[in-house]
Formats: structure tokens, C-alpha cells, sequence
């Protein structure tokens, strides 16, 4: 039963990528990204790790992807024109394409061959995974966030930055946005 | 527990709730219109049936025997998908809700009062809404119409910002409880109700809680008066009421969640002869919830709608920094007593 769908859910995130790199229209590589994701919380669910498995679809499908879709809506994104293929991309391209995959799955066969993951045998309980978190991995955990703290705090500035009206206009009135659907007139 | 007895009793258990899901959306919406009916000095649908109590039949008839419409320039699949897509993930949010402590004896086994009884169930629900904004979004692109757009930006932007409302706000109990599970969340207040120590997060997720799900005061990505009928305004028939499924079904996980999480869910005084103590538990339990959306229809027979710019103010700048807040002040008692 648990093989038998964790081969289904394999499957569709595997055809949910492939669809991603193949589609023209970004809407719809949104879309098969989404998928992709969804497919890959059922594989967490299928090893036990409930937590995981939700949060993927939480913060992947439900927030990072939706923002994806909102930027693809608001502008309008056009297919991609067909680019004229480079004769590089396929004479090197392919075929270190090809030796990557083979090297690959090398790696995974020599590596990972008799150590398939089992249900249990890891830390999978919200209670375990927050105690991990901080406790042993403190460190990592605080550095991450501050790191990401970095990122907000210059998306803030770069989407707040406004030119300053030169001195002579300033007595004139100008509309500025002060936030998003607020005009003001002074 | 074999596999085939277990898909029998989920199967059993499924259609028992749908169909009690079903029926209690048609007759909230009936509720609504006569409790807003007599808020406005009318009476209120009371043509078909006794006091009106056949107008849901009379309005799923009138869904399916609508012209179905599919706008030329619509983007087909998506346009087909979004509906079903707002109903599906509407239900599937139902699924764990538990509606009672004990045990139901199904086909010779014990199974919890719930379609399935998971870990994380809280997390599961707040997963699931917010994939709901999907349906939201496509309907509006894939319609190919301005107002459909419009309404379907602002009903995206809206569920974002208040869904971290949302979930922080499920934080401060989930602390005290310790758990996840919405069956323990329950249990842990067997004593008080999460309603008295965290009355700020309760006020933030029932705020939060009528602008996830599109309701009047936070209706914006509606708006009749402005937009139309805002992402859905291309849509007729069953696709509709689909759409219109979907809210209803929302306002009732919503109430659920919070009668379990902040009201004490089953809790209650229980009394009396056998049957009668078997029963209080689910009546208390539907009684809350039944408050719930009676609140939401009092609120949309009582105020305005806010305006797009102090929707999204009051959201950001009043209700992520009170939740954040109370977060940090219940882990630091929580943390001192300990």
C-alpha cells in the first residue's frame, strides 16, 4: 500500500518538474511547481513526518508559490518567446547533462543502496523537531533567522525607497503613494 | 485494524459528514437571510415550504437548471479548476475536526468521533487554507475579466495578510496545550476554557478568521456594490454555488476551530441518565459552533465594509504585532512556571 503510493506521488512530483522546465506559459510552470510540491509533502507524510509534510504545503504551496502566482497575475506575464536554441547548449550542454545524472545516481546507488529510510527511525514529532531545534542546532537556527531578518529588512528598504522631490517643486502639490492603494495628495 | 474494515468506517464516516455538512450549509444560508431579514424589518424568504424551510431545495434546483457559462477568452482548465479546487480543499479542512471525546463503536471497531485523527491537526487546517487562496486567485485570472481580477488580487493579498494573523494567534493556546492535535488542544482544557488567558489571541483569530473567509466586514474581494461580484463575477450555475459551497463551509471550520481551540470544544456540564451524559458532550459542541455563526451573520447584518487600504493597515500594523506580542508574553509565563 505505502509502496504503491509513495510510486504514484514519485511519479507526479517527477512529471510535475519535467512539466515545469517544458512549459511556455509561467502560470502553468507555477502551477507544476505547486504540484511538485504537493507531491513532495505526501512522500514526508508516507515516512511518518506529519509536521514536515505540513509545513511544506504551509509555507511552500500555500505562501511561497502563491506569491509567484500574484506576481504572474499582476503582470501579466506573457509566454516565453521561443529562443533561438544555441548551438553550445547542445554540443556541451547534453552531454554534461548526461554525465551529471549517470554521476548521480553513481553516488546514490553506492552511497544509499542498503540504507533505505525507515518510518521511526528519525526525529519526526513536533516535540522531538522543536527540541533539536533549540537545543542541539541553537546556533544554525538563530544565524538563519538573523539572515533572513537581512533579507526582509532590504526588501523593506528597496520597495520604500522614493525619490525626494527637488526643492523647488516641494510647495507644489504631488501625489505620492504612501502605501499600497493609498494615494495622497499634498 | 485491516485494511478493508478501515476504509469501510472512513468511507461511512465520510459521507455522514458530508451530508451533514451539506445540509447545515443550506440551511446557515437560509438562517442568514432570515436573521438578516428581520436585522433589515423584513421577514425573509417564506414562500416555499413551512416558514420558508424548503427554500435550500428550491435554490440547489434553481443552481443546476441555471445556463452554465464559459466566458470565450477564459482560460478553460483553470477556469473549470478553480471552483472545485475552493470546494475540495474547503472540505478536505473538515476532515479532522473532532466533534467529540469518546468513541464510536463502527463495524466492531472503536473509532474517534473524527474523519481522521492525526498529530498535527491544527497545522494540517492552516495547510489547507492556505492553499485555498488558489481557488481564489485562478478564478479571478483564468476569467479573463477586469473586476474577476481585481477581486481576486485583493481577495489574495487579504487571505496572505491575515492568515499570519491567523496562525499566530492559534500559537498562544497551542503553547498552553503543548500539542498540536486538536483532540489534546481540547483535553488540556478539561479545567478552564483558553477563552480566559489568551481573550487577546481569541479576538485577533475571530478578526482574522471573518477576513479568511470573505465575510462582511472584510468582503473586499466581493464588494457587490464595487466589483461586481469580485472573483466569481463570470461564474453561473453549479460553478457558482460551488464558490458559494466553499465560504459556507470555511465560516463552519472556522467556528469549529475556534469553539475547539479557544471555547473548550465538547466541554461542558454533563448530567442526568446515560444517554443523556452521551449526549450533552455533541450538544455542547454544536451549540458553540452554532454561536459562532450566528456571530457572523449578526456582524454582517451590523457593519460597514472597511476600506482596501485599512484592511490592509489594521492587518499588518495592529493584528501581527498584538499576535506577536501575546506570543511572546505567553511563552515567558509559560516559560517561568514551568
Amino acid at each position: 500500500m505505502q509502496v504503491a503510493l509513495f510510486f504514484v506521488f514519485a511519479t507526479l512530483a517527477v512529471a510535475g518538474a519535467v512539466n515545469l522546465l517544458v512549459q511556455r506559459a509561467p502560470i502553468n510552470a507555477a502551477l507544476s511547481l505547486v504540484a511538485v510540491m504537493g507531491a513532495l509533502a505526501v512522500l514526508y507524510l508516507l515516512l511518518g513526518a506529519e509536521f514536515i509534510a505540513f509545513v511544506q504545503i504551509l509555507v511552500y504551496a500555500g505562501a511561497i508559490m502563491v506569491l509567484f502566482v500574484f506576481v504572474i497575475m499582476l503582470l501579466n506575464a506573457q509566454p516565453d518567446p521561443s529562443s533561438h536554441r544555441s548551438r553550445v547548449a547542445r554540443v556541451i550542454g547534453i552531454p554534461v547533462l548526461v554525465l551529471l545524472v549517470v554521476e548521480f545516481c553513481g553516488f546514490l546507488a553506492t552511497q544509499f543502496a542498503n540504507a533505505p529510510v525507515r518510518m521511526g527511525e528519525y526525529i519526526s514529532s513536533t516535540e522531538e523537531l522543536g527540541t533539536a531545534l533549540f537545543r542541539r542546532y541553537l546556533l544554525p537556527f538563530e544565524v538563519t533567522s538573523v539572515l533572513f531578518l537581512v533579507g526582509l529588512i532590504g526588501a523593506v528598504l528597496l520597495a520604500a525607497r522614493r525619490e525626494d522631490p527637488p526643492v523647488a517643486d516641494r510647495d507644489a502639490p504631488s501625489v505620492t503613494r504612501k502605501s499600497p492603494g493609498e494615494l495622497v495628495i499634498r | 485494524m485491516p485494511n478493508a474494515t478501515f476504509f469501510l468506517i472512513s468511507l461511512v464516516k465520510c459521507g455522514v459528514v458530508l451530508f451533514v455538512l451539506l445540509t447545515l450549509v443550506a440551511y446557515i444560508q437560509l438562517a442568514e437571510r432570515k436573521i438578516v431579514g428581520r436585522m433589515q424589518s423584513r421577514v425573509g424568504p417564506t414562500r416555499v415550504g413551512p416558514f420558508g424551510l424548503l427554500q435550500p431545495a428550491a435554490d440547489a434546483v434553481k443552481f443546476i437548471l441555471k445556463e452554465d457559462i464559459t466566458p470565450d477568452s477564459a482560460h478553460k482548465f483553470l477556469y473549470l479548476l478553480s471552483p472545485a479546487l475552493s470546494a475540495t480543499l474547503s472540505m478536505l479542512a473538515i476532515t479532522v475536526i473532532p466533534i467529540g471525546g469518546g468513541t464510536i463503536r463502527l463495524f466492531g471497531q472503536n473509532t474517534p468521533m473524527q474523519i481522521t485523527d492525526i498529530n498535527v491537526g491544527l497545522l494540517f487546517i492552516l495547510g489547507v487554507t492556505s492553499l485555498g487562496v488558489y481557488g481564489i486567485v485562478l478564478a479571478g485570472w483564468s476569467s479573463n475579466s477586469k473586476y474577476s481580477l481585481l477581486g481576486s488580487l485583493r481577495g489574495a493579498s487579504q487571505m496572505i495578510s491575515y492568515e499570519l494573523a491567523l496562525g499566530l494567534a492559534l500559537i498562544g493556546p497551542v503553547i498552553l496545550a503543548g500539542s498540536l492535535s486538536l483532540r489534546k488542544i481540547v483535553d488540556a482544557q478539561q479545567h478552564y476554557w483558553f477563552l480566559l488567558p489568551q481573550f487577546l489571541a481569541f479576538l485577533i483569530y475571530l478578526t482574522a478568521a471573518f477576513a479568511e473567509t470573505n465575510r462582511i466586514p472584510f468582503d473586499l474581494p466581493e464588494a457587490e456594490g464595487e466589483l461586481g461580484a469580485g472573483y466569481h463575477t463570470e461564474y453561473s450555475a453549479m460553478k457558482f454555488a460551488l464558490f458559494f459551497l466553499a465560504e459556507y463551509i470555511n465560516m463552519i471550520t472556522v467556528s469549529c476551530v475556534a469553539t475547539l481551540v479557544f471555547l473548550g470544544g465538547w466541554h461542558g456540564p454533563v448530567f442526568g441518565p446515560a444517554i443523556l451524559q452521551a449526549i450533552l458532550p455533541l450538544f455542547w459542541f454544536v451549540l458553540k459552533v452554532c454561536f459562532f455563526l450566528f456571530l457572523y451573520i449578526w456582524v454582517r447584518g451590523t457593519l460597514p465594509r472597511f476600506r482596501y487600504d485599512q484592511l490592509m493597515a489594521f492587518g499588518w500594523k495592529v493584528l501581527v504585532p498584538l499576535a506577536l506580542g501575546n506570543i511572546l508574553v505567553t511563552s515567558l509565563i509559560v516559560g517561568l512556571l514551568a
